[in-house]
This record gives structure tokens, sequence and C-alpha cells, in this order.
């Protein structure tokens, strides 16, 4: 076992400064396709500290952080900037307004949720029609998005217009050990890469993408990915946790990830077949310091590796992510210690990270 | 070159974990290419040939990799769990055999379901490689296997798991040595993922940037009772793909390899394919376009463990690429 305190640079620690700047981060809105508002939290954090900042066509901060060395590995990391939310489609005046959902979400847990719509953050909500006025059918269904009306009452008709973004209210907590916040998925990827960029790796030439877009298709990776045109690619993302008990006390055998396991490492998900030389390499660096990592179930979703692992003649990747109970929902339910862990996993993994790793064949 | 195809198809090689296939490849074209290079994706490139008057950077690709699937959770009786990768079929897999890329061999068992002719959902299947607890799984969360079956000969026809696609890995490789003389500057793509989105051939293209691209897969076959609705047969020549559900070849490229096949003499089908693709539509929309067709050779069962060729329809292709790729070329 290596002792961690060998590692060239100690490992990048989360106190209150880094909680302070992850809940100006969730808190933030950033419903895909205008993402604004963490965009101009990322350039005022990144601006002292990178060699180059650049805002492509689409919205993503580009940031390289020069190795000290020429002809240094060349490590893209992607974490993005979007959130799942609302679009308004309609006005039916009154305050009340139609909406389409932007990203993937469950319908069933839209009713009777506090929103913010527009760049104002105007206060509203998702109605619904009181339990004393249901049907007992009623009560069975789910109720279509289309039957669904966001309420910001009279009063705030001409401060949003169709088009605005929504989102939950939702504002950050800590409970416990338990960070909880409505977009969690992914600032705390941001947040990770915000940290790396204060502890950079002088061996490494560091990509950092700040993506948009990714909760509608990977569209900003796949740009950002051709752009910086890596070597080497890692997506830093949040991935669900369904690691409850069975209601009836069965092995459950299909929890994603667990929460208070580490930082989960992709091998496949439904857009990339992780590079296995990444893989390795990431369970030996947590074997070898001690930090808890957990592999995530093989199976659906994806990441901003996705994208760009097939950008040009083609991107070693792989992903790692924060596990999170309720994702896409008004509220994410992380732990701190997976969120340290995942820091320092990748930390470590990105000082062990030499251009050895590509000498032998995937 | 049966030999050949026995050594291809009973290779262990799912999406992603091509390596053993390749290796394979490597040690049977070594001798015989210019240049030889496995890029970021895994996939083997060998090229052969410079280009000479007026001659075409072409790009033949054939797919390494087969069907499989990857654990999801070792239970606490050493039962695994799994996901798929790329098309399998529940209906295929109950009683069906694995071997995983660390040698551990299994079976695919079931729970019982709630009536006889029920077919079992991929929730209720699992592997079993004889292990009795967790602790002494040889197969933890995250490795793969592929398929485990021997090939069978039965004269004309071969039956394999992995027809789809080492019988073209193995077209690829005679057509590679049966070339004496080109004009072309030949790019024999071995390439990888194709079974999860056509990675592998989307990497390659983009860096190999071909004036014209030929890829080389299985197609379905109408020819089986009640079958699906189709005019491709086996033993009646190399299928030439005129569409397939994500490529309209390049008409160009239809007309050449009929007027090859012709001229050769040689047996050819015209193949229109409802659903599936094959590398060529990622070829053909690498960068900014490249005109693209691909020979098929007809099979049937694909993506079960026991998918059939026709061993002729397999030398004619090989007769009828070396033709097409041995001569000028004028897209026209």
């Amino acid at each position: 076992m290596t002792d961690r305190t060998k590692l060239p640079i100690p490992l990048p620690q989360i106190g209150a400064e880094q909680l302070t700047l992850l809940e100006r981060l969730s808190n933030a809105v950033a419903v895909s396709g205008d993402e604004g508002e963490v965009r101009a939290i990322v350039l005022e954090q990144v601006k002292p500290l990178a060699d180059e900042v650049t805002v492509d066509a689409l919205g993503n901060v580009l940031v390289t952080k020069h190795a000290t060395a020429p002809n240094a590995l060349r490590v893209m990391l992607a974490a993005h900037m979007d959130e799942v939310g609302f679009m308004l489609t309609r006005d039916d005046e009154n305050g009340l307004y139609q909406f389409g959902l932007v990203g993937g979400m469950d319908e069933r847990v839209l009713v009777g949720k506090p929103i913010l719509v527009g760049k104002s953050h105007i206060p509203g909500v998702i109605g619904a029609k009181p339990i004393h006025l249901q049907e007992r059918g009623e009560r069975e269904q789910t109720i279509p998005v289309e039957q669904l009306r966001i309420d910001i009452g009279p009063g705030g008709s001409g401060k949003v217009k169709v088009g605005d973004r929504a989102t939950f209210a939702t504002r950050f907590q800590q409970i416990g050990p338990s960070l909880v916040g409505k977009a969690l998925d992914d600032r705390l990827g941001v947040a990770m890469l915000l940290e790396i960029l204060r502890n950079p790796i002088p061996q490494l030439e560091l990509l950092l993408a700040f993506t948009v877009q990714e909760e509608i298709g990977l569209r900003g990776a796949r740009v950002a990915g051709y752009a910086f045109d890596p070597q080497i690619a890692i997506a830093v993302d949040s991935t669900p946790a369904r690691d409850l008990p069975n209601y009836d006390g069965t092995e459950n055998q299909s929890y994603n990830t667990r929460l208070g396991a580490g930082p989960a490492i992709y091998v496949a998900d439904s857009g990339t077949l992780s590079d296995p030389r990444l893989i390795r390499h990431l369970a030996q660096t947590g074997d070898a310091l001690s930090i808890p990592y957990q592999f995530r179930q093989p199976g659906g979703g994806g990441t901003d590796a996705g994208a760009i692992h097939t950008r040009r003649a083609g991107v070693p990747s792989v992903s790692i992510s924060v596990p999170g109970r309720y994702a896409h929902t008004p509220v994410l339910f992380a732990r701190l210690d997976d969120w340290q862990n995942s820091l320092s996993l990748l930390h470590a993994a990105l000082q062990r990270l030499t251009p050895d790793i590509l000498a032998q064949e995937r | 070159m049966k030999e050949l195809i026995r050594k291809l198809v009973e290779a262990v090689g799912p999406s992603g974990y091509e390596g053993a296939v390749r290796d394979l490849v490597r040690s049977e074209i070594s001798d015989s290419v210019g240049e030889l290079r496995v890029d970021a994706m895994g996939n083997l490139i060998a090229r052969k040939g410079q280009r000479q008057n007026g001659g075409l950077r072409i790009m033949l690709s054939a797919h390494m990799d087969e069907i499989g699937v990857m654990a999801t959770h070792i239970d606490e009786n050493g039962f695994v769990r799994f996901t798929t990768i790329g098309g399998v079929h529940p209906r295929t897999c109950f009683g069906g055999r694995v071997q995983f890329v660390n040698g551990t061999r299994g079976l695919i068992g079931g729970e019982r379901t709630d009536a006889p002719d029920k077919i079992h959902s991929f929730e209720q299947l699992f592997i079993d490689v004889g292990a009795s607890s967790r602790e002494t799984c040889p197969v933890k969360v995250g490795d793969i296997a592929a398929f485990d079956r021997p090939m069978i000969d039965l004269g004309d026809r071969l039956v394999s798991k992995a027809m789809d696609d080492r019988i073209a890995c193995a077209v690829l490789i005679e057509t590679l040595r049966a070339i004496k003389k080109s004009p072309h500057e030949l790019f024999f793509v071995f390439s990888t993922q194709e079974e999860v989105g056509l990675r592998g051939a989307t990497t390659a293209a983009y860096a190999i940037d071909p004036d014209l691209g030929i890829s080389v897969d299985v197609t379905l076959s109408g020819d089986t009772p009640k079958g699906v609705k189709m005019e491709v047969a086996l033993g009646k020549g190399p299928a030439i793909k005129v569409r397939d559900g994500g490529m309209l070849a390049d008409p160009r490229v239809v007309r050449l390899m009929v007027a090859s096949a012709e001229k050769a003499g040689l047996p050819y089908q015209l193949e229109v394919l409802e659903g599936g693709t094959t590398d060529a539509r990622a070829i053909q929309m690498a960068r900014a376009g490249v005109p693209s067709g691909c020979v098929s050779i007809p099979c049937r069962y694909v993506h079960s463990p026991s998918e059939m060729v026709d061993y002729r329809d397999v030398q004619q292709s090989v007769q009828l690429l070396t033709a097409l790729l041995s001569g000028p070329i004028a897209l026209e």
C-alpha cells in the first residue's frame, strides 16, 4: 500500500470554502441551453487560475492549464453545467403557463412543487387539483405534463415569457453527512473540476470543459471534445443511487450505485464502453491509496464521455461519478464523504497518470 | 480458409474487449501489409499499397466485436446477474453458455416463470459459473463475456456464435492476401464496438479520411420457413447492399460492385434490409462525407448462438472484393 502522504501534491480537501461554492452552484439556475448563471460563476472562479479560458459557440467554458514541461499528456476533464428543468411553452394569461420538460424527468414528481421561473427567478408553483376535489380514479393516474400549469400569479405576468426556463426552487442544505440540492447533478462535478484547477498537476496538460446541454444529449461535450482533441478524457458526473432496501426484504440486485461506497467508476453505459486501461488505473489508484470506490452497475444512462470518446480519431475515456439518490427530482441526496473520495480518487489518479498508459493496447 | 474461419469465430471478443481477435488477425496479416497500427479505440488498421495512376484511398471495414453480456451483480449465492452488450435477445439466452474474457465459463439459467411457454426477461435470467458464494465467484461487476459454442462445419454451410462479423474478418484477411497488384492505397480496418453503435469505424474513418468506403458484414436472409420477407438467400452469392436501416448505399458504389461481379462472372444478389446497419454508415458520415457501400454475406439466425453462412458465398465475397480492388475505379 502506498502512503497518501507520499503523493507529490497533497490531495485537495473539501472544507467550508468548497461547500459555500457548492451551495452557490447548486442554487444557481442553469437549465439546458441557458447555462449563463453557472457559467458566470465558473468564469469568475477560473480566470485567476487558468492559462487560457474560452467560451465556445455553444457556451461551453474551455479552460487550459498548461503543463510545466513540453509534450505533456493532454487530459480532458468534463463536467456539465446544465440541469434538467422546464420551458414555458404557452401563456394562458393571469400568470398561468403551459410548459414542457427539458431533459429526463418523471412527470409524477412535478405536481405541487415550488419553482423559479426565468432569469429573475420569479417564484411560482406547479399546481395540482386538491385532494378534496379529486375523484377516486384520478388519484391512481399520473397527470400528464400537458394538463399541468406553472402558476406565478397575476402579478408575475410580464416578468416572464414563453421560452423562459424554470427549475425547482429547492435550496441547498447539509443534513448531517448528506448534501441536498436541486442541481447537484452535476454541480458536484463542476466544483470538482474547479478544485483540480486550484490544485493543478504540473506534468499534465489539463483541459477542463464545463459543458452545456448534457441533459438533452451530450451536445456541448461533442464540440468540446473536438476542440480539445485530448489524448485521454474523464467525465466527472453524478449517477443515481437506488440503494434502498427492497420492500419485501429480498436482496436489492439493481441499485446502480450505493451511497457511502465511494466514487462510482463506469465500465459500460448506453453511450460508452470505458477504456479498460483507465478503469484499471482508477481502481489501482483507489486500492493503492485506500480510497473507497465502487463499480457502477453496467447498464443504461450516459455521460459526456459518450460524446467525447468517438471524436476525431478516438479518445480513451472513462467516467467517474458521485452517487446520489433521487436524481432528476427536486432533490438530489448525496454524501459529503463520497464527494471528498471522488475528488481524492480523481486527483490521485491524475497525479499517477503517465504517457505509459497509452503504450499498451486497449 | 475454413481453418482460419474456425480460429476467428471461436475467439472471445465482445464489444470493447476485442484483444484476442485482434491478436489473431495481426498474426495472420502482419507479413503481407505495409503498415499496421492500433488506434485509441482498439481498431486494427492495416495499410497495403500506394496510390498510383488515379488510384483511390479506400477504407474496408469488418468488425471484430461480437454481442455479449456483462455482469451487473453477484448475489450472495454466487449467481451472476447481467446486462447485454449489443443486440442480445432473451429468447436465445436460456440454457446457453458464455465465456468471460477472464476465462471463466458458465451457463445462463433462469428463475421459474409463471407459465412454461413464457420467455424469461433479462431480469429473470442469471449466469451460473459454478460458484456457491459471492466471495468465491470468479466474476466481478463489470466483467464481460461472449456466447460460447464451437463452430460446426456442415460442408457448404458453417455455423457459429460469431459469424457476425468474424466471417467478414476472414474475408478481409483472404482478400488482403489475394490482391497482388492494385492502383489503390488500401486500408483494411478490423474495427471495434460495431455492435454498440459503429463506434470503432467512426474514429477509424475520421483518421483515414478515405475516398471510398466499403464495409463487409453479414445480412439477414429470407430463405427459412416463415422467415423475414427478403430476397436474399444463402448460396446465391455475395449480397450487394442497396440500403439498410442506417444507410442508403451510394448508387455509384452499388453499380461498381455489380459491374465487378458481372465482369468476374460471379453470382451476386441485391440487398434491401429493413433494420440494422453496418460500419459503412459511419464511414459515409465521416468528415465531409464518403461514397460508401457494403458487401454482405447472407446469414441465418443472426445474433443467435448459431449463425449460419454458406461457404461458397464467403469465397465469392473474397473474389468479388479482390476483383473490385485490383483494377482502376471510376465512380460514375
